[in-house]
C-alpha cells in the first residue's frame, strides 16, 4: 500500500502542476493564452495566425508525447491534480445521482461514494472511490483510501442493487486501502475479502473502470466485475511502485524502474489477457479535457452493459466465474514433487486469457 | 507482498543449525531433538516457530495419509519481471533451496481418520507469497473439496501477493474468493489455520473467509504491514497490535490453538459440522 500522503500529488511544478515530461507543452499552452488576452485588450491587432501556428506545434508535442508516455509518466498522469475525479465523472455523465450513505455497522466512508443513476442509458448503482479535490474534501475522504466501512458500504447497496436487478457502474481510483490502526482494528482484510467472495456472485451485471489510480487489494475490492475497463492514462497494479522499489531495489528511488516491471500500464494489461478495454483519453489527457474523457467513459459503459443486459442471470454469474477462474499464467512442468525442475520453457501453454467475447453467450 | 512483516528476530527460516537452539523469544537452550517433538514450539515459552509445509503436513496429517496434487505447477513469469535479480533467476534459486516448485502444497489428507483436501503455505518460498500458481491450486483444492464433499483446510502464511507477477497475481484475489463461494454454495465447511504471517493479499482474500477460522499464538494477522502502518500514521503501534490475539480480541479469529492441538481442534470442528 503506498502512503496516501505520498501517493496524491505527481506534481514537478508545484502550483501549477506541470508534469516535468509537460514542460514544453505548458509553455506553448501559456504562450496561447498570452497572446489571447494580448489579442482581446488590443483591439486591431491580429495574433491568430501566430496562435494557429503554436497551436499545430502543440497538437503534435501532445501527440508526441502521449503516445509515448513511460509507464511511470502515466502513473504521473493517473494522479495528476487537475484530473477528473469520480464526482467530476458523476457531475458530467450521471443523471439523477441519488447517493447513499452508510454501511448500516459503523459509519460513512467518504473515500467511496454511493447511489443510484442514470448513465448512459441505463439506470445504475453506481459505486466509486472519491479522493477529494481541495484539502478539506481530501482529508474528509482520506485521500481515497478506504476503511473496511467503505467496503462494506460498498457491498450493501451493491446488495441492494442486486435485488432489483439493477446493474452495478464501480469507478476505481485509490492508492490504495487505508493502512492504520483503526482500519486493522475493525477488519480491513476480511472486508474486501468478503467483497471479492460476494461481488463473483451478485447477479446483476457489474462492470469497474480504473478512471485513475489502480491501488492493489483496495482498488480490486470494488473491481471484481463481468467487464474491466482501465482508462488510457490510468494505472492498475499489485502495489504502488514506490512501494516496489522499497522492498526489491531497497530505495524508493527505483520507482519508475518499478513501474516499468510491473506492467502497470493498460495496454500491457490489455495484452495480459486481465482486462477488456482500455477507453482512450482526449489528447494530452482526460485533464485537459474532462468533458471528452467522461463521454469516452459513458460510451463504454453503456455498451458494455447492453451487452451484459442480454445475458440469462444464470449465463451471466456463469460467465463471471469462468472468467475468474482463468485467470492465471503457469505451467505444468514434467518433474516430480520435490524434485528440482527442469528450467521452464519460454511457452506458456496456458498463458489465462480473461476475456471471454459477449458475442458467443 | 506489500511488506513482509518480519519482526527483528524473526527469519523466514527459523530455526537455525546446531543440536542446541537458543530460543529467539525467551533465550532458553532447547536441544534440537526436543524442538523438533514440541513441532518446533519452544517448551519453555511456547513460541511458536515458522515451519516448512512439509513439516506442517506431516505435524497434521495421520501419518503416510497426504496425497498432493498439482506438484507440478510452475508460474511461466507472465511479466518477465526483473528486480536487480530476474524473477526466473529468483524462481530457479528458491526452487534449489526449498526442494519445492511453489509457495503452496494442496493435497488430500487425513486428520484423525477424518478424510479433507487441505493447502498448506510455505514461508520459505518467497514469504509464502500467492502467484498464479498458488491462486490455481487454492482454487483447484476447493473445486476437489466440492467435487469429493470433503472438508477444506487451508494453512495460511503469506506475506500477501507476489508482486513479481504484478497484476496477475493480485487477480488470484479475486479467482480464490470465488471459488471459496462456490464452496460455500455447495454447503462444503472451511477451516483456515493462520499462522505466522497472514497479512496483505492472502489475508484479504481466502484467509479471512472461513466458516470457522483459527490462529497460531502470536501469529502476525492484518492487512496492511506494520511497517507502512507506522509511517502513516507517525507513531508507533500498540503492543500486539496485529497479533492474533489482537485479531482473537477485534472478533476477526474464533478460536487460538496451541499447535500441539490443532489435530484435535480441527477434528472436533469437522465432527460438529459434520451434516
Ligand atoms: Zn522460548
Amino acid at each position: 500500500m503506498s502512503n496516501p500522503s505520498s501517493g496524491g500529488n505527481g506534481s514537478a511544478g508545484g502550483m501549477t502542476h506541470v508534469l516535468e515530461f509537460e514542460k514544453s507543452i505548458a509553455k506553448m499552452e501559456q504562450e496561447i493564452r498570452r497572446l489571447e488576452a494580448l489579442q482581446a485588450a488590443e483591439s486591431g491587432k491580429d495574433y491568430s495566425e501566430v496562435i494557429a501556428g503554436i497551436r499545430e506545434q502543440l497538437q503534435k508535442a501532445l501527440k508526441d508525447s502521449y503516445a509515448n508516455l513511460t509507464a511511470w509518466e502515466k502513473v504521473l498522469v493517473a494522479r495528476h491534480p487537475k484530473r477528473p475525479l469520480l464526482r467530476d465523472y458523476i457531475r458530467l455523465i450521471a443523471k439523477d445521482f441519488c447517493e447513499l450513505h452508510g454501511d448500516r455497522l459503523y459509519g460513512d466512508d467518504k473515500a467511496i461514494v454511493c447511489g443510484f443513476a442514470r448513465l448512459g442509458g441505463h439506470r445504475v448503482m453506481l459505486v466509486g472511490h472519491q479522493k477529494g479535490r481541495d484539502t478539506r474534501e481530501k482529508i474528509e475522504a482520506n485521500f481515497g483510501c478506504a476503511h473496511p466501512e467503505g467496503y462494506r458500504k460498498a457491498l450493501q447497496k451493491m446488495q441492494l442493487a442486486a435485488k432489483f436487478n439493477v446493474p452495478i457502474v464501480c469507478l476505481v481510483d485509490t492508492p490504495g486501502a487505508y493502512p492504520g490502526v483503526e482500519a486493522e482494528e475493525r477488519g480491513i482484510a476480511r472486508a474486501i475479502a468478503v467483497n471479492l467472495m460476494e461481488m463473483s456472485r451478485l447477479g446483476t451485471p457489474i462492470v469497474a473502470a480504473v478512471i485513475g489510480e489502480g491501488g492493489s487489494g483496495g482498488a480490486l475490492g470494488i473491481a471484481v466485475a463481468d467487464q474491466v475497463a482501465v482508462m488510457e492514462h490510468a494505472y492498475y497494479s499489485v502495489i504502488s511502485p514506490e512501494g516496489c522499489a522499497a522492498i526489491l531495489w531497497k530505495s524508493g528511488e527505483y520507482a519508475s524502474r518499478a513501474a516499468e516491471s510491473l506492467r502497470l500500464t493498460p495496454s500491457h494489461l490489455k495484452k495480459l489477457g486481465l482486462i477488456d478495454e482500455v477507453i482512450p483519453e482526449p489528447l494530452g489527457g482526460a485533464h485537459r479535457d474532462p468533458e471528452g474523457a467522461a463521454h469516452a467513459l459513458e460510451a463504454w459503459i453503456s455498451k458494455s452493459l447492453r451487452d451484459l443486459r442480454r445475458l440469462k442471470p444464470e449465463t451471466l454469474l456463469r460467465r463471471r466465474y469462468e472468467r475468474l477462474r482463468q485467470l492465471g499464467a503457469f505451467f505444468t512442468s514434467t518433474a516430480a514433487p520435490g524434485v528440482e525442475p527442469k528450467a521452464p520453457s519460454r511457452s506458456r501453454p496456458r498463458r489465462a486469457k480473461a476475456t471471454t467475447p459477449l458475442a458467443t453467450e | 507482498m506489500s511488506e513482509v512483516p518480519t519482526p527483528p528476530a524473526r527469519r523466514n527460516v527459523e530455526v537455525p543449525e546446531g543440536l542446541w537452539i537458543r530460543c529467539v523469544q525467551c533465550g532458553a537452550m532447547i536441544y534440537r531433538r526436543i524442538l523438533e517433538e514440541e513441532l518446533h514450539v519452544c517448551p519453555e515459552c511456547d513460541y511458536h516457530y515458522r515451519i516448512n509445509a512439509r513439516a506442517r503436513i506431516a505435524q497434521l496429517n495421520d501419518p503416510g495419509t497426504f496425497e498432493e496434487f498439482l506438484p507440478d505447477l510452475e508460474s511461466s513469469d507472465p511479466l518477465e519481471f526483473k528486480d536487480r535479480i530476474s524473477y526466473r533467476e529468483r524462481l530457479a534459486q528458491v526452487k534449489a533451496q526449498t526442494g519445492e516448485t511453489e509457495a503452496i502444497v494442496v493435497g488430500k489428507g487425513f486428520i484423525k481418520g477424518r478424510p479433507l483436501i487441505m493447502g498448506v503455505m510455505n514461508p520459505e518460498f518467497i514469504m509464502g507469497s500467492m502467484g498464479a500458481v498458488v491462486g490455481e491450486k487454492v482454487a483447484a483444492a476447493a473445486e476437489r473439496a466440492i467435487n469429493e464433499s470433503l472438508p477444506l483446510l487451508m494453512v495460511t502464511c503469506s506475506g500477501g501477493a507476489r508482486m513479481m507477477e504484478g497484476m496477475v497475481s493480485l487477480v488470484q484475489m479475486a479467482k480464490t474468493s470465488a471459488a471459496i463461494a462456490k464452496l460455500d454454495e455447495s454447503g462444503g465447511l472451511y477451516i483456515v489455520v493462520m499462522t505466522d504471517p497472514t497479512t496483505a493479499g492472502v489475508a484479504a482474500s481466502f484467509a479471512f473467509l472461513a466458516d470457522v477460522t483459527l490462529a497460531e499464538p502470536g501469529a502476525l494477522i492484518g492487512f496492511a504491514g506494520p511497517r507502512v502502518i507506522a509511517n502513516t500514521i507517525k507513531a508507533t503501534l500498540p503492543e500486539g497490535f496485529q497479533r492474533a490475539e489482537f485479531m482473537l480480541e477485534h472478533g476477526f479469529v474464533d478460536r487460538i490453538v496451541h499447535r500441539r492441538d490443532l489435530r484435535s481442534e480441527i477434528a472436533r470442528i469437522i465432527d460438529y459440522c459434520n451434516k
